[in-house]
């Protein structure tokens, strides 16, 4: 008889669970409260369910328990029942499935007006592009990436020379302005995700991936790497913050383009920063350390 | 539903019994056996063995998670290694192997009526080659570099990079050739098992009359060899770009400042050939506990299984489908967004098949005897928990919310609770339920009933508070949760309480253990049908079953495997080789 104590208290302490605990979504500063709505909706429908099914079986096994003298019921089928729970079963899932395909339908139409933004990955950092005053990003090849030319923007195509370049630092993003982030890596699987926006998309290497959203309110937030990509993997931070317009065209005009950064050094190329080479070697604790110091 | 066969009308053996390949020594009886019961338990101990390897890994990462900074040794890298290990041994050497290998081999010449296997020398290598592959995967611990740290999902190309442990070693070589060895073998076992259910069924067992325990078996590996030669290939495929350069998997890369000789690859092309067998194996393991389970509840709530065509078309309705969900794993993965349409809509059709399964158990329940014996207990705790991660399915298999629950917590929790909670509570209620027919004694009641209590409440513990980790964004397969900003300090203490559970659980399974070798001497005389069941493998006339099973002569079946409570009938229970009809009609209402 425990176990019919236990299945009700499982239910009630689910439910109570679930309304009381702090561990909560994080505030959200997306357009995309449309995907909070679905989750919403999903725990409402599945709580139902769960809540009835675990209650019922906990009182057939009260009700129906074996006392001496008991024998079962003979019922092979019953077909009627059988053909309305699948109908019910039918209809929540539609319920789930509509506003689900609804909302992603939204989050794979890109605006026209949204701004393209490029993000590139590389074992374990961020690095960002934007597309200058052109409003075009030039074409970028894996092959061509080297210490100068950290992201393999292509030098022969005029859209590149006027992109701006943020190398393993913060991108600023100006509030309320919806913006298509092309997604890149230069070596292995990466995830973009920050929490408070919802949206994340993996990264692959020899491709352009994308999701759109638009920042709902300025702040600085975290960037987490959320696709496994080696050792080093928990360290990947990165921080965008999102800004008044102000705010960000200041930011703006204090980056370089590409142009500017691969300008022959005219300071003498002796003097050029030794950080500034990559590191040739493989060396992962080096790298990792470098990491852990950040 | 209810045909009876009458007993004049049976019909006769279409081919003259085989002699079957009798030992000559001890080698040959239980070591190199080829009857299907010693493989079955060669399989099982092989399986437990290598699991609780896999249980030790795990509190290995609770204890990182759960206490993080203490404990020095466990660097990411060993953390990595401790995951994707974890999370192999599980899914394939453990739950895949112990399934089919080991409740297959034992369960379905039994249960069809059959002496053995049709092919029992290629069943007794597929266990040779089956032990072979765990030993090529346990090598991996000592090879220099250690054991592969690329997720058990062994994305490239970080897998066979230099950044992701035993990427540039051994470890990854080793791993890819140990599940080659392990679908080598699962092949040679998979075969039989098909063969035997068709073939090899005695006389009067049609499909329709197979306890739903051979059902679920019988279609997971069906299922199970479609699926695995598409991991197959991507195995060897990626072993090629490891080993010659080839470029199948690999991209133009930048490796840390250093071109790689590679170009043109596709990793996505390794994702879609990875859970074209990865989703699937998700039923590979869960058909099998689906069809146990019916057999549990029917037979300790003393009635028949509600439905049973209707579960059988959703055990194969389920088996089809799966093959066409595989992309909701990628649903951010990059591959081309419209995809999503799709597969949201495949994945959540398979609820309904799924939703049936779990009425038709819980209607079982209704209006019967129910006796809340250990295997019955267990079965009430698999539809919890099975009920509960399929639910949560609904939230990741609707593509939209997965967009921000995936490579979350949130994840994790689910296919723990819904593929691996779920499905071990099933195999310990079949544990409990057969040992005394594998060893002809009861498992002791008392260290059951704490190895029962213990297992299920704190498994719920868990699992269910994890999927609120990753509501809040906690991302999976992180060594460290620190400097995060979502990680609140409640999230810390949340994230000790689930490790300490996940010892308390851990250790209720060696008791488990004890149990199990201390009763196969001091257990309890079982008898040859301790719970008065209907199905053919309580009828032996010994107990354990003696090599060909049956004695002198195959039994002949007259009725489905489910007449429990027959109105009329004086027991409460006909087995299915027992003729004659009882009472008045038994048409279904």
């Amino acid at each position: 008889m425990a176990i019919v104590l236990v299945l009700v208290l499982i239910v009630v302490g689910s439910v109570l669970f679930h309304l009381l605990s702090p561990w909560w979504w994080t505030p959200i500063a997306s357009n995309w409260d449309y995907i909070d709505n679905t989750i919403t909706i999903s725990f409402w429908i599945t709580g139902i369910v769960f809540a009835a099914v675990v209650l019922f079986m906990a009182y057939c096994v009260f009700r129906f328990r074996h006392r001496e003298g008991n024998r079962a019921a003979y019922q092979p089928e019953n077909r009627r029942l059988e053909s309305w729970l699948m109908i019910a079963t039918a209809a929540g899932v539609t319920a789930l499935l509509v506003p689900g395909l609804f909302v992603w339908s939204r989050f794979v139409n890109v605006p026209g007006e949204a701004a393209d933004i490029e993000v590139v990955a590389q074992q374990w950092q961020w690095s960002f592009r934007l597309p200058g005053k052109d409003g075009k990003l030039g074409t970028s090849d894996t092959r061509i990436v080297s210490a100068e030319n950290p992201l393999g923007i292509v030098p022969g195509d005029p859209n590149g020379q006027d992109d701006v370049v943020v190398e393993a630092a913060d991108l600023h993003l100006p509030v309320g302005k919806p913006v298509k982030v092309l997604l890149r890596s230069i070596d292995v699987l990466h995830d973009f995700y920050i929490p408070e926006f919802r949206a994340k998309m993996d990264m692959i290497p020899g491709s352009v991936t994308y999701f759109w959203f638009t920042p709902t309110r300025t702040g600085t937030f975290q960037v987490l790497c959320a696709e496994l990509c080696g050792q080093g993997h928990p360290l990947m931070h990165g921080v965008v913050m999102v800004d008044t317009e102000q705010d960000y065209l200041a930011w703006l005009g204090q980056q370089q383009t590409f142009a500017q950064l691969s300008a022959p050094q005219q300071t003498g190329a002796a003097t050029q920063p030794s950080e500034k080479t990559m590191a040739s070697s493989l060396d992962v604790a080096a790298k990792l350390e470098t990491l852990e110091a950040r | 539903m209810v045909d009876v066969t009458p007993a004049d009308a049976v019909p006769p053996a279409e081919v003259a019994e085989m002699e079957l390949y009798h030992p000559h020594s001890w080698w040959t009886k239980y070591v190199f056996s080829q009857d299907a019961k010693v493989i079955a338990v060669q399989y099982s101990a092989t399986a437990m063995a290598i699991g609780l390897v896999a249980l030790m890994l795990s509190w290995l990462m609770r204890l990182q998670l759960g206490f993080p900074g203490t404990f020095d040794f466990i660097t990411p890298e060993a953390y990595y290694q401790f995951i994707t290990m974890h999370g192999m041994i599980m899914v394939i050497y453990l739950l895949t192997a112990l399934f089919l290998g080991g409740f297959g081999n034992y369960l379905i010449p039994l249960m069809v009526g059959a002496r053995d296997m049709v092919f029992p020398y290629v069943n007794m290598l597929s266990y040779w080659v089956y032990l072979l592959a765990v030993l090529v995967l346990v090598s991996s611990f000592f090879a220099p570099g250690g054991p592969t740290g690329a997720g058990w999902t062994l994305y490239p190309p970080q897998a066979i990079m230099t950044g992701t442990p035993g990427g540039q070693d051994w470890g990854i070589i080793l791993m890819l050739s140990s599940l080659i060895l392990f679908i080598i073998g699962f092949t040679m076992g998979g075969l039989n098992y098909v063969v035997t259910v068709l073939q090899g069924r005695t006389r009067g067992m049609t499909l329709m009359r197979l306890p739903l325990t051979v059902w679920g078996i019988f279609t997971a590996t069906v299922m199970a060899l479609l699926a695995f030669p598409a991991l197959f290939v991507a195995c060897v495929m990626m072993l090629l770009d490891r080993l010659l350069g080839t470029s199948f998997f690999m991209p133009a890369i930048v490796e840390m400042g250093e071109q790689l000789q590679h170009n043109g690859g596709s990793p996505i092309l390794f994702q879609h050939l990875f859970w074209f067998f990865g989703h699937p194996e998700v039923y590979i393991v869960a058909l099998p506990a689906f069809g146990i389970v019916s057999d549990l509840i029917s037979t300790h709530a003393r009635k028949n299984i509600f439905g049973y065509r209707m579960m059988v078309w959703a055990i194969i309705a389920i088996g089809a489908l799966s093959f066409v969900v595989w992309a909701h794993h990628m649903y951010v993965s990059g591959m081309n967004p419209y995809f999503g349409f799709f597969f949201a809509t495949t994945t959540l059709i398979i609820a309904v098949p799924t939703a049936i399964k779990v009425y038709n158990w819980v209607l079982t329940l209704w209006r019967g005897d129910i006796h809340l014996t250990i295997p019955m207990l267990f079965a009430l705790a698999f539809i919890v928990t099975f009920v509960n991660g399929g639910l949560t399915g609904l939230f990741l298999g609707n593509v939209v919310v997965d967009v921000p629950l995936s490579d979350t917590m949130f994840v994790v929790a689910h296919f723990h609770m819904v593929m691996g909670v779920a499905p071990i509570l099933v195999i310990f209620g079949a544990i409990y339920h057969w040992y005394p027919k594998v060893t002809g004694r009861m498992l002791d009641e008392t260290l059951g009933r704490f190895h029962f209590w213990i297992t299920f409440l704190g498994a719920y513990l868990i699992f269910f508070p994890m999927h609120y980790l990753g509501l809040m964004g906690v991302p999976r397969r992180y060594a460290e949760l620190t400097d995060m900003n979502i990680m609140t300090e409640s999230a810390h203490h949340l994230n000790s309480f689930i490790s300490i559970m996940a010892f308390i659980v851990g250790f209720a399974q060696m008791v488990f253990l004890f149990n199990l070798i201390w009763s196969i001497r001091h257990g309890r005389e079982a008898g040859g049908n301790p719970w008065r069941a209907t199905t053919l493998e309580w009828q032996t006339p010994e107990t354990p079953p003696a090599h060909g099973n049956f004695g002198k002569e195959l039994p002949i079946v007259y009725r489905w495997a489910y007449d429990y409570s027959v109105p009329g009938a004086k027991e409460d229970f006909i087995p299915q080789n027992v003729p004659g009809s009882f009472g008045p009609s038994r048409e279904p209402a």
